[in-house]
């Protein structure tokens, strides 16, 4: 008998907690270390070099969910960043420029800076800013923006000549040479987490789902963009596939009973991460299929990185196949994927408004999916890291009514 | 009291009139011309020149302002979205971009981006271009990229209006925008020696009309108001000369200028309109004209919170700007939701600081038309300069 989730929290916990130690003990030996961002990130080449990657992004996802967020954006704001800017920045920024938080790790000053441009124009200034305050070089990897149904060639030369200086900056930092087979390899490592990730996604297309993907896909998440191209990863996508598939067989998920399937757009609210969920978990609804959880990269679909073109698929996960570089009509047929292929009810937009790549437009995407299609949508808003843009109550109020609803259309619909 | 820019400078120039005019009456004049369809450029740049030689007329889609009330927009964008986004979106939905061939969108922000998409969406019958202007510019391979990007835009052009763009038609329209780029950058450094002889509120709207006229007729104007200006004899009054740095993408009401001219300020450089001015020099005028046009973007053009450059920092260039205009102060003018230029400030700041240059920040909306606050603030802050 399989308990919802157990493994999955406990092997993701494990994996990353591992992670932090690496960090920690670069912190202290002086390890090569550089930082890069989540999205379509290129992590495989910096594991070439045995370079450990620290990802601001998660220390400001950790801020927020330890409830740590709001002091540190406190204090970025008095160094002159505005109300209205990114709170993931600030709060990683009052940390890393400030004299750190308690609780978090140790996490070593990057060796290097590795730009990933991947649509996030915040992820620019957020990284000059660090390469500024803490006086290390950065290196930008510009990304062109998907403008047409696939990357042109152009486009793909012009990454995959960037990440060869980053070739060059690696082995300039570490004095090692590069070696492509050991890039193959870790690719090859990259491309066997991914399977474990579709395969968990796909999971979630029977009743009940076995997962949350929207709440639990955290759990994938760490290990899938900070830890792919590792025998870690793998291992953990080995535990994370077993439990859900015997979770499918003994036809269990994470609530008794599933009750509505939803689709969710948009990062959560970290700080109230659990007050969050627990409001659809009052109504029995499971998400079966998010979008946030793509923003690494969008590996349900098919994409692998591959061992025999090891550079040219970095670059296609970093144009392509992740939700941040493409543009919000792709992600309508994204979600639109999603509420057909996973049967999904009800499409949730949690619309935050420190990342406006996720948010801008969302209103829009409402009139699409409710006007244009049918499809029962939900926007509530506050945000993914400032804890003053969340109101329990309304939030509350909202999700029952639209629940409320939708509970009447089912029996409307039963009746009939 | 109501100041005007005439108020600071002592005297009228029927071009800046003019000017004012072909500002007020907005896109609907553009989009009613029979010589070329226009083509809506959102800020900030944009290769005009491409957009030319298709046979349109590049023209600024850079908001409303004032001059629109926001009915349906809101309900697309949220309360936290610049105006510009929601106000050029507006006219679209109010149908007062009839007319208007299409329109490009550019990698400077993450809401401009999204835009780009919700207009695909919501005006089938334009034709929608988004460029990726290249964040990398120290990259081996960044100007092929560029000239493949453009090449691209023509191709989606030239299906669109059915007309092929040839190399000469490009160097022709590098030709005609020199012209009004040249005369820009010289009002603007005869403004910067002298700013007693041309206001700020003056300057400004003759450079916003260039968003809206064909580039001979914005050199026309242009020409006219250097004649007024050189013959001008003004007087220098007791003012602090600022530069203003942040208004790239949406652009302050004009009132909002004068109030900074009425607080006491000579402004002798700015960034509003950048994207119309976005080179230190003219484009060369040689063979392979769309190289050129690229390599300018690399090479020649200007420090902006919209691009990325490490032989350019745009801390670094402020501060030469404020150095060469002899400058006392710098206003940080960010319109409100402006994330580039709001996570700007946070280095600019830092660098003004480090150089002991004053520095005050003016946040700014499109719509707004009370300046009050604004002008109390800016008095303060003048006097302490003028009195320290």
């Amino acid at each position: 008998m399989a308990e919802y989730g157990t493994a999955v929290h406990e092997a993701s916990r494990k994996a990353m907690s591992a992670w932090y130690d690496r960090l920690a003990a670069a912190a202290k030996s002086g390890a090569p270390t550089a930082y890069l961002m989540i999205s379509g990130n290129c992590v495989e080449i910096l594991r070439a070099f045995d370079i450990e990657p620290v990802f601001p992004e998660v220390n400001a996802l950790q801020l927020a969910i330890r409830k740590q967020s709001l002091p540190l954006i406190l204090k970025a704001e008095e160094m002159g960043y505005s109300s209205d800017n990114c709170a993931y920045v600030k709060a990683d920024a009052g940390f890393t420029f400030g004299e750190g938080a308690p609780g978090v790790g140790k996490i070593p000053k990057p060796n290097f800076i590795v730009c990933n441009f991947v649509g996030c124009n915040v992820y620019i200034k957020w990284f000059e800013h660090c390469s500024e305050f803490l006086g290390v070089p950065l290196t930008m990897i510009d990304v062109p923006f998907v403008r047409s149904d696939r990357p042109s060639d152009g486009d793909v030369r012009y990454v995959v000549s960037q990440l060869k200086k980053l070739i060059a900056d690696c082995e300039k930092a570490t004095g090692k040479k590069f070696d492509i087979d050991k890039l193959r390899g870790i690719c090859a490592l990259s491309a066997k987490a991914e399977d474990g990730w579709q395969r968990c996604k796909d999971l979630c297309k029977n009743t009940p789902s076995p997962m949350d993907a929207y709440f639990d896909a955290i759990n994938l998440m760490g290990p899938i963009n900070v830890l792919r191209g590792t025998q870690d990863a793998v291992d953990f996508f080995d535990v994370a596939v077993r439990e859900y598939e015997t979770l499918v067989k003994e036809k269990k998920g994470p609530i008794p009973i599933e009750k509505f399937r939803i689709v969710v757009e948009g990062p959560p609210p970290y700080p109230f991460y659990r007050q969050f969920r627990d409001l659809f978990a009052a109504w029995n609804a499971v998400a079966v299929q998010s979008t946030y959880s793509t923003v690494g990269g969008i590996w349900e679909f098919g994409f692998r990185h591959d061992p025999k073109n090891p550079l040219e698929s970095i670059a296609e996960q970093m144009l392509m196949e992740n939700l941040c570089n493409r543009s919000l009509l792709d992600r309508y047929k994204q979600i639109r994927r999603y509420v057909e292929e996973w049967k999904a009810d009800a499409l949730v937009i949690h619309s935050v408004k420190s990342c406006r790549l996720f948010s801008a437009g969302q209103g829009d995407m409402r009139d699409y999916f409710a006007n244009e299609l049918g499809v029962p949508t939900l926007l509530v808003e506050s945000d993914l890291e400032d804890p003053r843009y969340y109101a329990q109550a309304m939030m509350k109020n909202r999700i029952d009514a639209f629940f409320e609803s939708l509970e009447h259309r089912k029996l409307l619909r039963g009746a009939q | 009291m109501e100041i005007s820019a005439t108020a600071v400078v002592g005297r009228t120039s029927q071009a800046v009139e003019q000017a004012k005019a072909i500002v007020s009456a907005g896109l609907a004049p553009v989009l009613k011309r029979s010589d070329a369809p226009a083509f809506g450029c959102f800020p900030v740049y944009s290769p005009y020149e491409i957009i030319r030689a298709a046979g349109l007329l590049p023209v600024g889609l850079m908001g409303a302002g004032a001059s629109i009330d926001i009915v349906h927009a809101d309900a697309r964008f949220q309360s936290f979205v610049c105006s510009i986004a929601k106000t050029s979106l507006e006219l679209g939905l109010q149908k007062r971009l009839t007319g208007m061939e299409g329109a490009v969108f550019h990698s400077i922000c993450d809401v401009a981006r999204n835009l780009a998409s919700v207009f695909k969406r919501n005006f089938p019958a334009m034709h929608i271009e988004y460029i990726h202007l290249p964040q990398n510019a120290a990259g081996p391979e960044t100007e092929d990229y560029l000239v493949t990007e453009y090449r691209r835009v023509m191709t989606g052009l030239e299906a669109r209006t059915g007309r092929r763009i040839d190399d000469a038609a490009v160097a022709a329209a590098i030709r005609e925008y020199n012209r009004p780029r040249r005369l820009m950058r010289e009002l603007y450094a005869m403004r910067s020696k002298e700013p007693e002889r041309i206001g700020a509120a003056e300057l400004f709207p003759l450079v916003r009309a260039g968003t809206m006229l064909p580039p001979d007729e914005h050199a026309r104007l242009l020409e006219s108001a250097k004649e007024e200006f050189v013959a001008r004899k003004p007087r220098r009054m007791d003012r602090v000369k600022v530069v203003v740095e942040g208004a790239f993408c949406e652009q302050p009401p004009v009132g909002l200028i004068e109030t900074l001219e009425g607080a006491g300020c000579y402004v002798v450089d700015d960034d509003f309109c950048a994207g119309w001015r976005w080179f230190s020099t003219d484009v060369p005028e040689g063979p392979d004209p769309v190289r050129q046009l690229a390599r300018a973007w690399l090479e020649h053009g200007r420090a902006s919170s919209t691009r990325y450059n490490p032989d350019n920092p745009r801390h670094k260039d402020l501060v030469r700007r404020v150095r060469e205009t002899g400058a006392q102060a710098v206003l940080f003018m960010p319109a409100k939701f402006c994330e580039p230029a709001l996570f700007d400030y946070v280095i600019f700041r830092r660098e003004l600081e480090k150089e002991n240059i004053p520095h005050l920040m003016v946040e700014f909306e499109e719509k707004m038309w009370t300046f009050e606050r604004t002008r109390g603030e800016v008095e303060t802050f003048v006097e302490s300069l003028l009195f320290d």
